[in-house]
């Protein structure tokens, strides 16, 4: 596929482009900014970032399909982005979450991307904010990111999406203690899944403590409950992302959040462009590879 | 591998009704430990759904588990599936419990190669290996 090819079938909402032009933005190519420049400015900001984080198993993956079935109901086009853990040791990974919304497969308006860490730490890969400009500018609403299986400092989602559910199920005690001082607290909704277990209950309770608490303090926390396998609750849970979506449009916290992210992916890959001149300036710098470290840094950014 | 700075991605499918997933799961997890980004589609797929995803996964190769008799009309459908969706520079790999005298008609239907039990892991991942490089020569051409 040719750069004109590419482009043109970006905007025609062809597959092959869509999904060419998501591996060349992953993998640094230089068309990436070719294609990164060619986006819909417009229908990225009206598009919704939906996130879904959680811990192994609470039912990330099998909440996206039931969630997917909803707007699909209204006829929204979607895209899904499904991060996986990359191996430490052979940099490769095992993309499983797919396998749960497979019945959409042949439906051309959910595009659904499984996409590795590579590396990134946070819960996300570094390509992931790309991705979802190039779903939402190829005309999905919202797009979705289920984050990997997350424990209490994977908070990259909570930046990247405009709201962010996390997913929890009972019997998941510990992982949950673990994130009270984090993930719990920022969270937009608090989704008990697996409602038809034992200990759901009793979880819900918890977190409604949690959700009053952060209300208490001027936020907007909701709890939601559901049952993923047969798709209870998922339709309370969609009017809950829809009325928070509204809320923080009409508020301002929407462009808040949105120019906060913003700011934060450039200053991203500033220092990701920059890592190659400045292991240049490292390696010019001399052969003694002793002396402070943190001294050096500051003497080879002097005059920046 | 650790050598290769762009990373191959590779989709495991398992067309019909078979439901024995052992072999695709160890051969998913054998790519993954190999530095292979590889996309597993779970079991009881169509040809058409395994092709829709490996488009939307952009890979440079399929690979096909079947174990229950059923490959000479599931792999050369997914073949065709790819080529119906502009995706026949992708090659299908194929592998599980296949007769011998059926190894030359799958050929014949375009799947590259096909690896039956008793396969090593290393020579499941060198033809993997050898079906990305390929398959990206004749990307970097166009
Ligand atoms: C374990 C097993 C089961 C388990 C499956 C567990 C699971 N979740 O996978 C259970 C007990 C459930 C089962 C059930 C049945 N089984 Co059974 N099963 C086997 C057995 C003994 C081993 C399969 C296995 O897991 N091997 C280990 C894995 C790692 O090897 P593999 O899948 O072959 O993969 C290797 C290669 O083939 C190759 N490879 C495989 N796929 C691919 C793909 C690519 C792209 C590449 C490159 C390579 C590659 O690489 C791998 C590494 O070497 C085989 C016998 C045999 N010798 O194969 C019978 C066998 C497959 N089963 C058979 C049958 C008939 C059945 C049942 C119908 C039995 C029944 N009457 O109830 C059911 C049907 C199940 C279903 N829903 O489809 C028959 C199939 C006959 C046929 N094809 O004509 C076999 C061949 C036994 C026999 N000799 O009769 N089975
Ligand atoms: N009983 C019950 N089981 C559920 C429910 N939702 C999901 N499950 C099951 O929980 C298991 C894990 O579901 P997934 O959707 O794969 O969970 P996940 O959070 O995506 O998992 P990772 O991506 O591996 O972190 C599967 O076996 C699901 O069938 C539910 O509401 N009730
Ligand atoms: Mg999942």
């Amino acid at each position: 596929m040719n750069r004109e090819d590419l482009l043109q079938g970006l905007k025609a909402r062809d597959p092959r482009a869509i999904a060419r032009a998501i591996s060349l933005v992953e993998d640094g190519d230089p068309l990436s900014e070719t294609i990164l420049g060619s986006l819909d400015e417009s229908r990225i900001e009206q598009a919704l970032v939906l996130g879904i984080t959680g811990p192994p198993g609470a039912g990330k993956s099998t909440l996206t399909d039931q969630i997917i079935l909803g707007y699909r109901a209204r006829s929204q086009r979607i895209g899904v982005i499904a991060i996986d853990p990359s191996s430490a040791i052979s940099g490769g990974a095992f993309l499983g979450d797919r396998i749960r919304m497979m019945r959409h497969a042949l439906d051309s308006d959910v595009v659904v991307r499984s996409m590795a860490t590579r590396g990134r730490l946070g819960g996300l890969c570094a390509a992931a904010g790309a991705t979802v400009r190039i779903l939402a500018s190829s005309g999905c609403s919202p797009v979705i990111i289920e984050t990997v299986g997350v424990g209490q400092s994977e908070m990259d989602i909570i930046r990247l999406a405009d709201v962010t559910a996390l997913v929890l199920a009972p019997g998941l005690g510990d992982d949950i203690q673990a994130m009270k001082a984090g993930l719990l607290e920022v969270a937009d909704i608090l989704v008990v899944n697996k409602a038809d277990c034992a200990g759901a209950e009793t979880l819900a309770m918890d977190m409604e403590a949690v959700a009053r608490e952060s209300r208490d303090k001027g936020g907007s926390t909701e709890v939601c409950m559901t049952v993923a396998s047969r798709g209870e609750g998922v339709a309370e849970l969609l009017e809950t992302v829809a009325a928070l979506e509204k809320i923080y449009r009409q508020g301002g916290e929407h462009g808040r959040r949105r120019r906060h992210a913003h700011d934060l992916e450039v200053l991203d890959w500033a220092l990701e462009l920059l890592r190659p001149k400045l292991l240049e300036k490292i390696a010019k710098s001399g052969t003694n590879r002793t002396g402070d470290p943190r001294l050096k840094a500051a003497a080879i950014l002097k005059g920046f | 591998m650790a050598g290769r700075s762009k990373k191959y991605r590779v989709l495991i499918g398992k067309p019909g009704l078979d439901g024995h997933d052992r072999g695709a799961k160890v051969l998913a997890r054998a790519l993954r430990d190999a530095g292979f980004e590889a996309v597993y589609t779970g079991i009881r797929r169509t040809p058409e759904e395994i092709a829709a995803a490996a488009v939307q996964e952009d890979v440079s190769a399929v690979g096909l588990s079947s174990l229950s008799g059923a490959h000479l009309r599931l792999f050369p459908a997914v073949v065709e599936a790819l080529k119906q969706r502009g995706a026949g520079d992708i090659p299908v790999l194929g592998g599980g419990v296949i007769p011998d005298e059926d190894l030359n008609a799958l050929k014949q239907a375009g799947i590259v190669e096909v690896y039956t039990p008793g396969t090593s892991l290393a020579q499941v991942i060198e033809a993997f290996e050898k079906a990305c490089d390929r398959h990206h020569q004749g990307r970097s051409k166009t």
